[in-house]
């Protein structure tokens, strides 16, 4: 076993701001949906545009992270031990077998974990945030003069805003478990709390500093290794 | 030259940091103090001070009387406000009937002097007893002259003493042994009794037709009335329904057809009365009356239902009134059966402005509904918004071979005019009144179920009354629930994505449930192996 320096802080960071964001707004969006009764829809409403808006600004200084920290490439899906990684879940976690891919802090995700997130990066959140807002601003009739803003009907916005609602929800049931299934149970929560995590096997790296370490930087030191 | 080093870089930010959250309260500060006094405070100042009359009619020659009689009061006031009496001779208080687009009928003049409602019907035949609320003297039958400017009431309207009354089924003239003098020296502008005396004891009695105007608005709360209350802003009906040249504004649906001259809290309150912009956002689609006016009928019932199949009865040859638990007539002989309302929640419908009606001899089903006066109005118009209405629903007599409704002659003057009210034979009200209005009768009657939509504006409740958000914005039963046309949160969803949605989070959870299960089974597996 040895321990390997996976996740920086502001990824910790974004990652658990924007997991109570995304349950916090799940409870009020659901209530404004109709489907439960928490804090009074009144105080849903402005408790959910409040969080929507605090979520847009993390993501902006997301992004701004992922693009300046080449973070981003990470998520670029990929063939290699796509297959070996299904077969792992599928198969090899029931006879202990090993994992697959070897998680270090240039590849924090496996490819199936790459193509889920991509996935939501890409497909579901902009989903959201595009129908979010445009459930906040849209006007019918249109009185002032945004009339690209001018559409005529609630019901498309809200019915794509629900889409993902559910969408991002079956993702936090699977994304729950799933954190399960590390070295220990627990490991892969930890990690995300320290940005340290257990690994099975012996050290195959030396563990990087946790210092600010750009990948981009960290990928040509391998490759003129390789070379 | 040195570049800033790391701890530099960082002081630079932090000042930049410090500066922008300064700016921003420095403007969040200077756009407070630019706001001034609320707009609400501002009005509530203007409408407490009240004006007082720039002259003391009592001192003029011309009004010290006595007057034989009223006409000669109308000349007087002629003698001084020359012409004024040609604004009063235009206006629908004077003609019962205005010029109106009518959507699918054409340019029609309606008004109370032709358009049937659910109420008392309609006047022709009974004007003796209706014309008690025109603005006029002696309107007794089809020969009054519109023309005589003589004939044109002032008193009504302007009499601040609070003495003038008009008799009872007297065409319109004043009550017996009246001091018209001392009436005339009190003229002024009018007060709330002078347009309630007529407004909110229209159809019979108190609060019977609006609703939302009664009595109790003579002198009443905030909380029944928040622009009426004497204990606030004590406003008056003219200081909404102002007039230019004896023209008043505001509309009553029950007769008017077009968007026009309407009273609209927007022009006193603005477009966007709210702090919170996701309420004024609302005003796009919602009138302001639909939050505002939770309930009405506050302090005396209206009338709901109004049954006339079942009038006639008599005790010993004669009428008689029954009451229900509240001290409303439930029944009586000349009317027939009613149900009365208190603290009443209203309906709701898309209207934008335009309305049509049923008019005299056009044919209709009796097999359903029939709606005098429709609403216009959908989501998809730009102009429509949501209202609150009183719906008043009757059944009322038709002729059931000729298909129409039919114009009773309900006021009996002398017994055996064929007036209902004293003959108590719908046969004969029924070709006397059709006679009176030119219109063929049959000689066989039914009762026909009829509703007539009545838009709330008044009783408008101080703000911490008003509607909530969940009274709206709920699954079932909100009171919203019958009004279509467009997708509301907390209503409205798609069964099939709601669940479709439910079904792929219950896969998710299933095939977590089966994975964790199938590793825990291995695990122990292994450990039982071991």
């Amino acid at each position: 076993m040895h321990r390997e320096y996976v996740y920086p802080a502001f990824g910790r960071f974004w990652h658990w701001a924007q997991s109570f964001l995304i349950l916090f707004l799940a409870v009020t969006g659901f209530e404004i949906h109709g489907s439960l009764r928490f804090f009074g829809y009144e105080q849903a409403v402005r408790f959910h545009n409040g969080a929507a808006w605090s979520f847009l600004v993390l993501i902006a200084f997301a992004i701004f992270w992922h693009f300046t920290t080449d973070e981003w490439r990470q998520y670029v899906p990929t063939w290699e031990n796509l297959r070996a990684q299904a077969e792992y879940y599928l198969f090899g976690i029931f006879q202990d077998a090993p994992h697959p891919t070897q998680k270090t802090r240039q590849r924090k995700l496996n490819p199936l974990q790459k193509i889920v997130y991509a996935g939501l990066k890409l497909f579901v959140l902009p989903l959201v945030w595009i129908s979010g807002l445009l459930y906040m601003f849209y006007r019918y009739p249109q009185k002032y003069e945004v009339l690209a803003l001018d559409v005529s009907a609630l019901q498309p916005i809200a019915l794509a805003h629900t889409v993902g609602a559910f969408a991002l929800l079956c993702f936090l049931v699977a994304h729950l478990y799933l954190t399960t299934t590390g070295h220990t149970l627990t490991s892969n929560l930890k990690a995300m709390v320290t940005g340290w995590e257990e690994m099975h096997g012996d050290e195959p790296h030396a563990a990087v500093e946790p210092a600010f370490a750009p990948i981009r930087d960290a990928a040509a030191q391998s490759a003129s290794q390789a070379r | 030259m040195r570049r800033p080093g790391r701890s530099g870089m960082k002081k630079i930010l932090l000042a930049l940091v410090g500066l922008a959250v300064v700016a921003s309260l420095v403007v969040t500060a200077v756009r407070r103090s630019d706001a001034g006094p609320k707009p609400i405070e501002a009005l509530r100042a203007t409408y407490r001070t009240k004006t007082k009359p720039s002259v003391d009619h009592a001192l003029f020659a011309q009004l010290k009387g006595p007057f034989a009689k009223p006409q000669l009061v109308t000349a007087a006031c002629i003698s001084c406000h020359n012409g004024r009496h040609t604004e009063v001779m235009a206006s629908s208080h004077w003609n019962w009937e205005r010029i109106e687009y009518v959507e699918g009928k054409g340019i029609r003049a309606i008004g109370k002097k032709n358009v049937l409602n659910n109420f008392c019907i309609g006047v022709a035949g009974s004007q003796q007893s209706c014309d008690k609320c025109h603005a006029g003297y002696g309107w007794a039958d089809s020969s009054f002259d519109f023309e005589d400017p003589l004939n044109v009431d002032c008193l009504a309207c302007h009499d601040n003493g609070g003495t003038y009354a008009k008799k009872v089924g007297g065409a319109g003239m004043p009550a017996d042994g009246l001091d018209l003098a001392l009436v005339a020296q009190k003229v002024g502008r009018p007060q709330r009794t002078n347009c309630g005396t007529c407004h909110f004891l229209g159809g019979g009695g108190n609060n019977v037709k609006h609703g939302d105007l009664e009595m109790a608005q003579f002198d009443t709360t905030r909380d029944v009335d928040v622009h009426m209350g004497t204990d606030g802003a004590d406003m008056s009906c003219v200081d909404c329904h102002k007039a230019e040249k004896h023209q008043m504004l505001g509309k009553a649906y029950s007769l008017s057809s077009m968007n026009r001259n309407r009273v609209a809290c927007e022009s006193c309150h603005g477009a966007v009365p709210h702090e919170d912009d996701l309420l004024n956002q609302h005003g796009y689609k919602v009138a302001c009356q639909t939050c505002h006016i939770p309930e009405y009928a506050k302090v005396n019932a209206t009338k709901m239902r109004w049954d006339w199949s079942t009038a006639g009865k008599l005790k010993d040859g004669k009428p008689y009134e029954e009451e229900d638990g509240q001290g409303n007539h439930a029944y009586m002989s000349i009317k027939g059966s009613f149900v009365w309302a208190k603290n009443v929640k209203p309906e709701y419908a898309w209207f934008d402005g335009t309305a049509s009606h049923h008019l005299l001899g056009e044919k209709f089903d009796p097999s359903r509904p029939l709606v005098l006066n429709t609403l216009y109005g959908a989501y998809d118009e730009p102009d429509a918004k949501i209202i609150p209405l009183k719906v008043h629903r009757a059944r009322q007599i038709y002729d059931t071979k000729n298909l129409m409704l039919i114009q009773p002659k309900l006021f009996s003057a002398t017994p055996g005019d064929g007036g209902y009210w004293g003959d108590f034979d719908w046969n004969t009200a029924a070709a006397a009144g059709m006679r009176e209005v030119g219109l063929p009768y049959s000689g066989s009657y039914g009762f026909a179920e009829t509703e007539m939509n009545w838009p709330l504006n008044h009783m408008v409740a101080p703000k911490g009354k008003a509607v909530s958000c969940e009274e709206c914005h709920t699954r079932e039963g909100g009171r919203l629930a019958s009004v279509g046309g467009f997708y509301m949160p907390g209503r409205d969803r798609s069964t099939w994505l709601d669940g479709l949605g439910k079904l792929l989070l219950l896969g998710t959870l299933a095939g977590v449930v089966v994975h964790g299960g199938a590793r825990f089974w291995f695990w122990r597996r292994r450990q039982g192996g071991m």
